[in-house]
């Protein structure tokens, strides 16, 4: 039996705190019982039942001193596992993090745990977060609570599978993810719940394990859009350790809703209809323009010319930088070692072992790209389309104030599916992959379901610190939507 | 341009990356699904353009020139697989 | 004179380039704020992005950007207001990252010149190709561990910068005075201190031979070189072992070679065997280095006065020879000391004791001119007594001997050795006839015309006078006194 504790939505667990209903120990261990029944799911590489207990505590000690940190304290997280967390096991889902335990704290969870959350684990992940199924992590991979009834285990999304599949499991009010070309808001979708990818610069990426360092950005994965506003709210703000840190006033997020959309312009890009994607994406994407529609807002027609060419863009740009960034995994410092005679054996049989097959192959794709002679008509060019891809937005935010896009071009498939056909498997990022490129904020909102009953997520993407507009979108689709279905797992218990 | 096994083997080498010869093959063959996947960019036309060097439009901060790190070896080393002697250590290397 | 090779296929020519790294003086690293001190225990001055840690970030230091800059523009080099910088990206153990952050195709520095002053008199100028910022590598320790090589990150992040000059030097004596004139412009800036033996300066020395009018053969790169003396043994050998190559009928091949400074020789790097591919690209973490015009003209305007300037000036305002003034501003402290004793003072005076008496004794006792025995404030009051007569210049030689024996004042000397000048004509007199007396036998050769005798009674009148005797005075009694002796 579920603790009804666990399905209180971020926003009333916090006003639950607030006016004494229960505390964070009842709250926490709530979900602390909720993530130890579900491992089957495989979703929590490390779970921190100790550590939460005492964060709990320490949060109801400051609520009894009247001295609470703001709307989180006391608030039962997971952190995807791409997050250097101060004592905690960090695996980034790879076999080359062994044992690997950072003593520094990330901004993000930093910021968090000064809001006084509670973290309750580390979440599974695509190894080194490469990945839209969260099937390359080295722990195995992280299963969807959404089935079909026809016996198949589905994946949750990725690379943020294990973040997503826990918010929409209640084994956490909250998660944080991290989203390189996808991966908190194709996740969201796949899981029904709500993904927010912030504006690149709008939070600190330091101290998380980096991937692709100019496309990473850490956000939040929610029940509700209030939610992610609240959450946004404690993870953003300027951080000087971080290079590409905006320093852009942080707005209250939560403030910027309950505006309605009247008057807003939508913008329709008639290039994100695709022969491919099936009927019901289709429909549900007509679904939402009607609701906004509804709502009092405007829909308009743009064009974002280059978004074909946004995928293969980032499929040169990601593993270039990835081969880069990876390339302090060699043993020496931390982690995993796979002895060698010579020092260079040493880093190939680290390497070779620690990492798994879909990092190996990106990592030689961006060595590739970079190498003498390759340079330009690979990594140059793809820079220029970015220009391109970010240029047209840039055209398409002077007569728009909010774009709507499906999320993802399917819902959850089976474990197993699109593993022998990379390609395949990196079209789940089609839609979601332009934003990344131009760094702008973009957000899926759970819209409906397919045929066969797995949730469906909506897509807006807004002007750059612009995420006020995207929430307040966001939340007249999730109005319109009423989407409360839940996973089979949540039904079934 | 699809690659060959030599080419694979030259990239793997200067990753260091342990790939056994069997598998050379095969991936040669992905790699090249890959790469000739995302040549489809050559037919963009970026006359003129520039390459993007950052999406967020903002210069380079700086920070003044101040010790406030660095002076605690034990948190350096401590994830260290084979720390000797206050050093990392690794296979001997000639130089 | 041209510096060439005999072969038997003629005359080969040397064509060199130099990149040199130049540590900026800063408190802490470039990208982290780690110290920067030398001689730290291993790995006690990192941070965790000097270690490449997981998730961590490099933010620059301001003031490392500055001096930058200021080189720049002390090497009267073009400063680029955009650049850029990259990773260059290889696996070493040192290399914590797995790259280099770098500057690569945008440097922050253009071309420049620097002018030479070699020790035949000529001037010759060597280009600046660029000059960028970059991050500093760990140390590898192979002698610690028989099976095992130990990494110390201390200078892991340090901040450097790469001055490249073209290939525009042509012997040994030319790379030495490119070395040791870039140092002295740095140091004159204050943005390197310029020591080579702690590696704050080392350079890498690149080599080709030729036959005199061909293109440009294949080079070779003599890696981390910490003295001039090395670098000119590296180049001498290295053109020497081309020649032969080429002479044998081999050919020479592009390599990274190291200097053994205990065999003079220069040996093929083997961890750097096989061919690199830095697979450079803009830093993702970093965004472009924008300045202002306004920023570097500030920068401009605050540059102290530079060698070339300085020697122009002690050779148009002060008289010095070229010869001198290139002696004297080639290092800043010198030339600061010479100011310091010249000023108010006859600078030609102030640079003969200088680069004399001063330079001999330092040189003996192996003493660099900031650790002198004799200040500089003492050496001009040492040239003031001379002026007024207090002592002969013989006597202040003695006087300088004894103020670097004991490092006292002159004046204190003078009095307590009672080495004062005699201006009494009465006590010269009588010591010129007491003389006079006793050698009637050169008084009567000097009166059969021998005037050269004269130089031998002066010496006898200052000895007589152990040296106190003012020797124009004596010169002049003397003259007078056998004048009249001579029509009695």
């Amino acid at each position: 039996m579920t603790d009804p504790l666990t399905a209180l939505t971020l926003a009333q667990a916090r006003d639950g705190l607030a006016s004494g209903d229960f505390t964070s120990e009842e709250l926490t261990r709530a979900h602390s019982g909720a993530v130890e029944a579900a491992r089957d799911l495989n979703l929590f590489i490390t779970e921190t039942p100790e550590l939460a207990l005492e964060r709990a505590q320490a949060s109801d000690t400051r609520r009894a001193k009247d001295a609470a940190a703001g709307p989180m304290d006391g608030i039962p997280i997971a952190v995807k596992d791409l997050f250097c967390t101060e004592g905690v096991l960090t695996t980034a889902g790879s076999h080359i993090l062994d044992g690997f335990t950072p003593t520094y704290e990330s901004t993000v969870t930093a910021n968090l745990r000064a809001a006084g959350a509670v973290m309750v684990g580390k979440t599974n992940l695509d190894e080194f977060a490469m990945g839209s199924a969260n099937v390359t992590s080295y722990y195995g991979p992280a299963k969807n609570p959404w089935s079909t009834g026809d016996g198949k285990d589905r994946v949750p999304g990725g690379s943020s599978g294990g973040s997503a599949a826990a918010v929409a499991a209640h084994l956490c009010s909250a998660s944080i993810g991290t989203d390189t070309g996808g991966s908190i808001r194709q996740p969201a979708s796949f899981s029904g719940i709500v993904g927010l990818k912030p504006t690149y610069g709008r939070c600190s990426r330091w101290g998380i394990v980096a991937f692709a360092s100019s496309l990473d950005q850490a956000g939040p994965l929610t029940r509700t859009v209030r939610d992610a506003a609240i959450m946004l709210g404690a993870m953003a703000g300027h951080d000087a350790k971080d290079s590409t840190s905006a320093p852009v006033e942080k707005p209250d997020f939560e403030a910027a809703l309950g505006g309605g959309v009247r008057g807003l312009k939508v913008g329709i890009p008639r290039e994100y209809r695709i022969d491919s994607t099936p009927g019901e994406i289709e429909t549900l994407w007509q679904q939402g323009i009607e609701w906004l529609k509804d709502a009092g807002a405007e829909p308009v027609d743009v064009a974002l010319p280059h978004t074909k060419y946004a995928l293969p863009t980032y499929y040169i740009v990601a593993p270039a930088e990835a081969s880069s960034n990876l390339a302090r995994y060699d043993g020496v410092r931390f982690g995993l070692r796979v002895p060698g005679e010579t020092l260079d054996e040493m880093y190939e049989n680290t390497r070779g072992e620690g990492f798994g097959a879909e990092v190996r192959r990106r990592v030689l794709i961006g060595t590739y790209v970079l190498s003498a002679g390759y340079y330009d008509a690979y990594y140059v060019k793809a820079q220029k389309v970015r220009t391109l891809i970010a240029r047209d937005f840039k055209k398409a935010f002077e007569t728009v104030d909010v774009i709507l896009t499906p999320t993802a071009p399917s819902a959850a498939f089976a474990i197993g599916e699109k593993m022998d056909d990379p390609i395949a498997m990196y079209l789940n990022d089609v839609f979601t992959v332009p934003a990344s490129l131009a760094g702008l904020p973009a957000i899926s909102v759970p819209a409906g379901l397919d045929p066969q009953g797995l949730p469906l997520g909506l897509h807006l993407i807004g002007r750059p610190f612009d995420e006020e507009t995207v929430l307040r979108a966001a939340e007249a689709l999730e109005t319109a939507a009423r989407f409360d279905t839940k996973p089979a797992y949540l039904e079934g218990a | 341009m699809p690659l060959d096994e030599s080419t694979v083997k030259n990239i793997a080498f200067l990753a260091r990356l342990k790939v056994p010869d069997e598998e050379l093959e095969r991936l040669a063959s992905e790699l090249s699904n890959i790469i000739g996947w995302v040549e489809q960019l050559a037919e963009v036309d970026t006359e003129g353009v520039e390459p993007m060097t950052s999406v967020v439009e903002m210069t380079l901060p700086k920070r003044p020139d101040a010790v406030n790190d660095g002076g605690d070896r034990e948190r350096v080393l401590a994830n260290a697989p084979e720390p000797m002697s206050g050093y990392f250590a690794v296979p001997k290397v000639v130089e | 004179m041209a510096y060439l090779i005999e072969g038997t296929s003629g005359d080969w020519e040397v064509v060199i380039g130099l990149e040199i790294h130049a540590q900026i003086v800063s408190e802490a690293k470039l990208f982290s704020g780690a110290a920067t001190a030398f001689g730290a225990p291993p790995n006690a001055q990192v941070s965790l992005v000097d270690a490449a840690m997981p998730g961590m970030l490099p933010v620059i230091n301001e003031h490392c950007v500055a001096m930058a800059v200021r080189t720049g523009l002390g090497l009267n080099a073009e400063i680029n207001l955009t650049s850029v910088f990259e990773r260059k990206n290889y696996f070493y153990a040192d290399l914590p990252a797995g790259y280099q952050i770098s500057q690569y195709a945008q440097p922050v520095v253009g071309e420049g010149t620097v002018i030479l002053d070699l020790a035949d008199g000529s001037t010759p100028t060597v280009g600046i190709e660029r000059l960028h910022m970059e991050m500093d590598a760990g140390k590898s320790l192979h002698d610690q561990d028989p099976r095992r090589t130990f990494i110390d990150l201390n200078r892991s992040g340090v901040a450097l910068m790469e001055i490249v000059s073209k290939p525009d030097m042509r012997s040994p004596e030319e790379a030495g005075a490119y070395l040791r004139k870039v140092r002295s412009i740095v140091r004159y800036l204050g943005t390197c201190d310029g020591n080579m033996e702690e590696g704050s300066l080392r350079c890498d020395v690149n080599v080709s031979v030729r036959h005199p009018g061909e293109d440009l053969r294949t080079r070779t790169e003599v890696k981390n070189v910490n003295s001039v003396r090395f670098a000119m043994q590296a180049i001498e050998y290295e053109a020497n072992r081309q020649v032969e190559a080429y002479e044998a009928g081999g050919d020479v091949v592009q390599e990274t070679r190291l200097f053994d400074a205990g065999k003079g020789e220069t040996r093929t790097m083997r961890s750097k065997e096989y061919a690199h591919d830095y697979r450079y690209f803009p830093d993702p973490d970093l965004l472009p280095l924008v300045l202002s015009q306004d920023y570097v003209d500030a920068i401009k305007a605050d540059l102290p006065e530079l060698p070339d300037q300085r020697k122009d000036r002690y050779m148009a305002s002060d008289g010095l020879t070229a010869y001198d003034a290139g002696v004297l501003v080639a290092e800043k402290e010198t030339a600061d000391y010479f100011e310091r004793v010249a000023k108010g003072r006859d600078a030609k005076t102030a640079a003969n004791w200088v680069t004399g008496a001063l330079f001999g004794t330092l040189n003996r006792l192996d003493l660099a001119i900031t650790e002198s025995p004799v200040t500089a404030d003492d050496l001009g009051r040492l040239l003031d007594l001379i002026a007024d007569d207090t002592i002969s210049g013989r006597i202040a030689k003695d006087v300088f001997d004894a103020m670097v024996e004991t490092g006292k004042e002159p004046a204190a000397i003078v009095e307590e050795k009672g080495l004062r000048q005699i201006t009494d004509i009465g006590a010269i007199e009588a010591a010129i006839d007491g003389i006079m007396a006793a050698n009637a036998d050169q008084v009567a050769q000097f009166q059969g015309g021998n005037e050269k005798v004269i130089g031998w009674f002066v010496g006898q009148v200052m000895k007589a006078t152990q040296g106190k005797a003012n020797p124009q005075t004596v010169n002049a009694l003397l003259r007078r006194k056998l004048e009249t002796e001579k029509q009695p």
